[in-house]
């Protein structure tokens, strides 16, 4: 059967067969390094078109429909105008810092691509402290939003960073709760032994409600985290015209964009990840010979599956709530989503030590 | 102008929002002082989309003035044409028929439906909900067609004329009145699932914007603005005009002075509207939709004064007659003018959000403020 | 109270003071020295209780101006027509923006269309026209050779 582990299984002892051990390495980092870019770009491209076709549901109304088929090239052209704009510099803006920012939101956005596991045994660099190395990188993304805001020289950027900033430095805490449910019923931080414990069946099922709590926490950070509706106070359109990124055009707006898919992207892998198996399919344990039918689905389908699904949601999110205000947003957080897992995390200790969990 | 902008001597950022702004609804610009996120002061400056209407209609023939004020409250632009005409009937001493009464309400009430649907989705969407503005529009456009079909036109209609309405009505119109009223009724629920009951929106509307029930007197606020704060001032209930004295309909108040209360208001508005038209769809008489009139009309001298209750408040017609075929002078006291001068008082204290929300309930229409 | 018992009633609070007849509503003509004093008298006073002032302009009369206020009150539902008349070399009448708030705006709108000075208002500017601008664009003399287009 073909899968993605046979293919660079076959790449890998081509490569040493051919060029030998160190030149093997570096080619394999060139072709993963541009493996990267190209999902980046086309799951970029795939997201927003994606988000426009449910958005177009939720709003009674098509959707792209022109450019190609069903408009599947309309993100690919609004790209193509992206890159022939001009990227504006504004005079008062700080301009080594501003043109800075964008790379520095993306380059977050990639390196937190590292440790996900696409599907079985198909994964960049399966370190041993995965989800901790995620939580950690993934923060660095709010050093390029506060960059943009306040190298920009604009109020709305300024108020659009501050919010950002105390947004995600906020959320950050539950998500990292919740994070840490998993680790604690593993016992381990690496991805791949994650998701191997979810052999007989996901945490979502196996965890009981505590698990169930920490998803939803978790699933509320990340959309916080990632600055999407309810949560957009960074862009909030109807009160700081654009926020973060007013005074960015072309390519660099873009790649801001971009990184915003990027991240949601990011966030439900490790949601689903954590939470639903990542590549591992629907098992349930003691059920072998219906876990081995489940098997005759590829890893990838079921970790591209799971991880859509979790996207669909936090658009779903956005189509339909309005924003939350500023301290109604940190009240959310600080007196109720950061108690909560707290508790939630004592209670999925307990449930660990009893051994309570399935 | 443009020097005080920046940050005042006690360290207050000041920020302008508009006159291009996507919330503003148009050309509105607002200065206003923050502290962090605190609004400390909110200071409007208008004239950006200012035409000057009242000089215009000076050189204009009584029957010529009415077009030009569609273009006022462009949302209730058939309700400015209604007050307008009734003015020039009070002078004139014009009695109108029957039929044109009841189609003169029945458009008013259409109008009023048509622009607190665009209110109700761009509010959600002041509030960063995109979604419901796409289905209030999807029954708004009902309401634009059927005014197409008689009118001949979907926003500033022109209809009304001194002595009746322009012309009589589509005779589709019964017909499609009573689909879009059924159509609307079973959609109701949307609305109230998508942004009534959403606990964000109420959390973000309760509490935000207040203004006492003197304040709303003090600063002249009227429609829902006034009738949120517990004050009564329909127009249509308390100085009935045409047929609004024999119609069975309710003054809908709420006594708590928030964006949430002005929110109710509309959207109980909307009911008592639908109401209105129910009763009036199969009882339009028939007749004559215009009354005989001279072809030059000539206000006696003195002074005039008509006012109607448009979609955000009460709509005041002054016309100063020297007795020729133009007005001497004319004045229109617009509601929203009134209702933007107690938003400084209601957003002071609140956050940035808030402003936007109470921006939003307070239904700004910018050329109506500008004229 | 409708008008011919406002009228008596005003007769009673006040001497020497001038109605205007033939209109729907009770019109009082006030000079400009007593307005302040008389402004007060009918939102203080508890039978008038004028609270609600819906509607000021002012008109140019070629020769003089004259400030128009049109006041209700929310209680008894009873209205009545102020008339100020100013003098156009000296447009100067005191400020009711300390008695009903929404005159702030309508004051400046005065100010800045008809040229009329409010004393005593705290931010009397241009509100529509740029600060810099001449002429009042209301009155009747007023001349623009390039924006206005005479029928």
């Amino acid at each position: 059967m073909i899968s993605l582990e046979g293919l660079t299984t076959l790449l890998q002892t081509w490569l040493q067969n051919t060029l030998g051990e160190p030149w093997a390495f570096a080619a394999e980092s060139v072709i993963v390094g541009i493996a990267a870019i190209t999902l980046f770009a086309f799951l970029g491209l795939a997201l927003v078109y994606m988000e426009r076709k449910v958005a177009a549901l939720m709003q009674i109304r098509l959707g792209p429909n022109r450019v190609g088929p069903k408009g599947i090239f309309q993100t690919s052209a609004d790209t193509l105008k992206l890159v022939m704009k001009e990227g504006l510099t504004p005079d008062g803006a700080d301009k080594f810092l501003f043109n800075l920012a964008p790379f520095m939101v993306m380059i977050a956005a990639m390196l937190v691509l590292a440790p996900i596991a696409f599907a079985r045994n198909f994964q960049i660099w399966d370190l041993s402290i995965g989800v901790l190395y995620v939580a950690a990188v993934s923060s660095v993304a709010v050093i390029g939003i506060l960059m943009a805001g306040w190298s920009s020289n604009n109020k709305y950027s300024l108020l659009g960073a501050m919010r950002s900033a105390a947004q995600i430095v906020s959320y950050e805490l539950s998500a990292g709760l919740s994070i840490l449910a998993i680790v604690i019923l593993t016992g381990s931080l690496r991805i791949s032994d994650i998701i191997n414990s979810q052999a007989d069946g996901w945490w979502i099922i196996k965890g009981h409600l505590p698990v169930l709590i920490a998803f939803i926490v978790f699933l509320i950070a990340v959309t916080a985290e990632t600055n999407r509706a309810p949560f957009d106070l960074a862009e909030a359109e109807s009160e700081l015209t654009a926020g973060f990124h007013t005074e960015y055009s072309g390519m660099k707006f873009a790649l801001f964009f971009l990184a915003e898919y990027i991240n949601i992207f990011i966030g439900c892998a490790i949601n689903a990840t954590l939470f639903f198996g990542g590549w591992m399919p629907f098992h349930i344990g003691g059920w072998d010979s219906f876990n081995h039918v489940m098997d005759f689905i590829p890893s990838s389908i079921w970790f591209f599956g799971k991880t859509m699904f979790l996207i669909f949601l936090i658009m779903w999110f956005r189509w339909t709530f309005p924003r939350l205000r500023v301290d109604q947003l940190l009240n959310l957080e600080w007196k109720y989503l950061l108690p909560i897992s707290m508790v939630n995390l004592l209670l999925v200790t307990f449930m660990a030590i009893m051994g309570w969990h399935l | 102008m443009l020097e005080e902008l920046g940050t005042n001597d006690q360290g207050d950022m000041i920020i302008n929002i508009g006159p291009q702004h996507p919330s503003t609804h148009g050309v509105l610009h607002l200065v206003i002082t923050l502290n962090g996120e605190t609004v400390k002061k909110v200071e409007p400056h208008l004239g950006y989309i200012h035409r000057s209407i009242e000089k215009m209609c000076e050189s204009l023939s009584y029957r010529q003035f009415i077009y030009v004020t569609s273009r006022m409250d462009y949302l209730s632009s058939h309700i400015n044409n209604h007050g307008c005409a009734l003015c020039v009937e009070k002078g004139l001493q014009i009695e109108i028929p029957a039929r044109a009464q009841v189609i003169r309400v029945l458009m008013d009430e259409l109008t009023r439906l048509a622009s607190h649907l665009l209110w109700w989705g761009a509010l959600a969407m002041d509030l960063g909900a995109f979604t419901p503005f796409f289905y209030s529009f999807r029954e708004r456009e009902m309401i634009n067609e059927l005014m197409e079909d008689t009118c001949g036109a979907r926003l500033t209609m022109n209809y009304i004329v001194p002595g009746g309405v322009m012309m009589d009505l589509h005779p589709d119109f019964q017909r499609k009145v009573k689909e879009f009223l059924r159509l609307f009724k079973s959609k109701i629920h949307e609305y109230d699932d998508l942004v009534t009951g959403n606990i964000i929106f109420q959390n973000r509307t309760k509490g935000v914007g207040y203004i006492s029930r003197e304040d709303a007197i003090s600063y002249g606020c009227t429609g829902p603005t006034g009738r949120g704060s517990g004050l009564s001032c329909d127009i249509r209930k308390l100085y009935p005009y045409e047929i609004y004295d024999q119609l069975q309909f309710d003054e809908v108040i709420e006594t708590d002075g928030d964006s949430w209360a002005r929110y109710k208001v509309r959207v109980g508005e909307m009911m008592q509207s639908m109401r209105i038209i129910e009763q009036l769809i199969d009882n339009i008489p028939e007749g004559e939709f215009q009354a005989k009139t001279k072809a030059v009309l000539k206000l006696p001298k003195g002074d005039f004064y008509t006012r109607v209750e448009t979609a955000r408040g009460e709509l005041g017609v002054y016309i100063v007659s020297e007795g020729g075929s133009t007005p001497y002078r004319i004045k229109f006291r617009s509601p929203g003018f009134s209702n933007l001068s107690a938003l400084d008082h209601m957003s002071r204290g609140g956050k940035i959000g808030d402003l936007m929300a109470t921006m939003g309930t307070l239904d700004l229409v910018i050329p109506d403020i500008d004229r | 109270m409708t008008k011919d018992e406002l009228k008596i009633k005003f007769e009673s609070l006040q001497e020497g003071l001038n109605f205007e007849e033939g209109t729907e509503w009770l019109t009082i003509n006030v000079d400009p020295e007593g307005f302040k004093n008389f402004a007060l008298l009918l939102r203080n006073n508890n039978e008038l209780h004028f609270d609600y002032l819906f509607c000021l302009t002012a008109v140019d009369w070629k020769t003089h101006l004259s400030v128009v206020y049109h006041f209700s009150s929310t209680i008894f539902r009873h209205e009545v027509v102020i008339k100020v008349k100013i003098e156009k070399s000296n447009p100067i009448v005191d400020t009711v923006c300390d008695i009903w708030r929404t005159a702030e705006f309508h004051e400046r709108e005065a100010y800045d269309l008809l040229g009329v000075e409010f004393v005593g208002h705290p931010d009397l500017r241009r509100l529509f026209l740029t600060p810099d601008h001449e002429g009042f664009p209301l009155r009747k003399d007023y001349e623009d050779p390039i924006n206005m287009i005479k029928l």
